[in-house]
């Protein structure tokens, strides 16, 4: 089959809402696309991990420890999940790690934000879960099957992060003056981050255009930004904290919350390598690869020698 | 002593322990050699702070001075705490963390397996419930030993500092004071004299197997948690796990 009427096939089965499966064939693109998307998302997986990995031996009752680790675990487990997804179209973990940790792969960059106070272990699952989910449900009805089902999966325990973020955020707004500080200011500092994080207008997104394309994507930034933006607003009130944002109102038109404007510079700026825990987050994550490879080399000798004996007790 | 305050020490001693172990391992999320690794390390930390949850909790309602679990954990001393000098020791290399697990969860595998037949009823459900969780860590643990003893030659060596490091605080994992005495009488815990024994010939095996050697101490034995009396390292670990309620007394969390 020629080329072209191959990919008029593989458009016809995504116009047709068909899910395409590991083994099928598919554009290259589609295919490129996939995994860029998907080893991100692991990525920002693991690298979120050490901003909320940062408060746990911190937590300031039990019971939040407990809930942070279980967090910070599923986090774990997310990635792996992704690794996983993505192996399934031809490039394994170790190639990704290693695009990571050279810096040529990219994760979501909110985490390169530092976590200065309890509260903010609340607002990242409030508002960067609560993102994430919004972006997740959507990217839940795209069009590769692996990635679409982890998808699913992920939210149910995302949804779960969200409600616990928010808890504590409102526990904190409800609490002594000092812990509706703390809430507030926290909120200063991750609502802006928060509102850049589902990307790029998508008349600036280059990539947007073809994932929307082939289904990857469903939706475009905007209107997942949109989503968010009237989900999140009213928790805010409900909580009685303030949104940083002088220009937000509600349009009884429309009934959306409208926003003033994004900062993208800042937004760009963070991307290339210039937010306060860029360098910090990839020196971790280099650091535990290196300090680790004598643990990956010890074991696998050890798999060595144990695969030796067995073949010479089989001999 | 009375028979409650022989129980509040031994159930303090056990919250304190998993307290302790579940913060030392949860400075290492995130930074593991493979996500694998991550993910087990959180969960046995999970499985500690469960553990230290359920006897400190049982503590406090022993006391009956309506000490809370937090009150426990976050509003007593270094030398109120009653944790093993073990499991308070650095996390160093992935080396140091794994047979400073390996040691320690022999041992709460023996206590636990003797506390399933505890004439107390709490100690007898703690035991049962968190045996099941204390067998997936000993077999984690010994996994690792045998994996790195017997891996390369650096990680043989590694291991061995590991142990020549930690051994020391081994013995005491079975001192008994005057609580354990009564405890022991009184079928609520088992004999941990009896205990060092299978102790001894269990983590004999792995070491064995493991290519490595038991450390010769020439006797020397650390001492000291049964009395309050720490290693310089456990100050630090208190001043970091309770700052945030102790600067901020009124607040709930």
């Amino acid at each position: 089959m020629e080329l072209a009427e191959r990919e008029k096939e593989f458009q016809e089965k995504i116009d047709k809402g068909q899910k395409i499966e590991a083994k099928e064939w598919m554009p290259e693109n589609y295919r490129k696309q996939l995994i860029r998307m998907i080893s991100q998302h692991a990525h920002s997986e693991i690298v979120g991990m050490l901003p909320e990995g940062n408060w746990i031996t911190r937590a300031p009752s039990l019971r939040r420890k407990a809930v942070l680790l279980a967090k910070v675990q599923d986090e774990a487990g997310h990635g792996l999940y992704l690794y996983s997804a993505a192996e399934t179209l031809g490039i394994d973990r170790e190639k990704m790690i290693e695009q990571l940790i050279t810096g040529k792969a990219k994760y979501s960059s909110i985490f390169n934000y530092p976590t200065l106070t309890w509260a903010d272990i609340g607002a990242i699952g409030w508002l960067v879960d609560g993102a994430a989910i919004v972006n997740q449900t959507m990217l839940a009805r795209g069009s590769y099957g692996p990635y679409s089902r982890a998808m699913v999966r992920i939210c149910k325990e995302e949804s779960f992060h969200n409600r616990q973020g928010y808890e504590i955020i409102y526990e904190l707004a409800n609490g002594t003056p000092e812990q509706k500080k703390m809430a507030q200011d926290s909120l200063n500092r991750w609502w802006g981050p928060s509102m850049q994080m589902l990307g790029p207008s998508d008349a600036d997104s280059k990539n947007s255009a073809e994932t929307m394309k082939w289904k990857i994507k469903v939706e475009s930034n905007d209107t997942v930004r949109q989503r968010f933006i009237d989900r999140t607003v009213p928790q805010a009130i409900a909580a009685g904290l303030t949104i940083p944002d002088p220009d937000l109102k509600f349009n009884e038109e429309t009934q959306h919350w409208e926003i003033g404007d994004i900062d993208w510079e800042e937004f760009y700026q963070v991307i290339k390598g210039y937010g306060p825990c860029n360098h910090k987050r990839m020196k971790a994550r280099q650091d535990a690869e290196a300090e680790g490879a004598w643990v990956r080399e010890a074991a696998a000798a050890h798999a060595e020698k144990k695969r030796n004996k067995k073949a010479h007790q089989a001999a | 002593m009375t028979k409650d305050e022989a129980l509040f020490e031994f159930l303090l001693r056990t919250g304190d322990n998993g307290l302790v172990l579940a913060q030392r391992l949860g400075e290492w999320c995130g930074h593991a050699h493979q996500l694998e690794s991550d993910i087990a390390l959180t969960n046995v930390a999970l499985d500690n702070i469960g553990q230290a949850r359920m006897a400190l909790t049982e503590a406090g309602k022993v006391e009956g001075k309506g000490r809370s679990e937090d009150d426990l954990a976050f509003h007593r001393t270094e030398m109120e705490f009653r944790n093993n000098l073990l499991l308070e020791q650095e996390n160093g290399d992935f080396a140091q963390t794994i047979t400073r697990q390996f040691l320690f969860d022999v041992f709460q595998f023996e206590l636990l397996s003797g506390l399933k037949s505890s004439s107390n009823e709490f100690l007898q459900s703690f035991a049962i419930k968190s045996l099941k969780e204390v067998t997936y860590h000993r077999s984690l643990s010994s996994d690792w030993m045998v994996r790195l003893g017997d891996g390369t030659e650096l990680s043989h060596d590694k291991m061995q500092n590991a142990l020549n490091l930690l051994w020391q605080y081994t013995g005491e994992l079975f001192e008994k004071t005057e609580a354990d005495d009564i405890l022991i009488a009184d079928g609520v815990i088992p004999d941990l004299e009896k205990l060092k024994e299978s102790w001894d010939d269990i983590v004999g095996q792995v070491i064995k197997e493991a290519t490595l050697e038991i450390p010769d101490t020439k006797g020397f034995m650390a001492t000291g948690s049964r009395r309050g009396e720490h290693t310089e390292f456990l100050g630090y670990i208190l001043a970091e796990m309770q700052y945030l309620p102790r600067t901020m007394p009124e607040a709930k969390w």
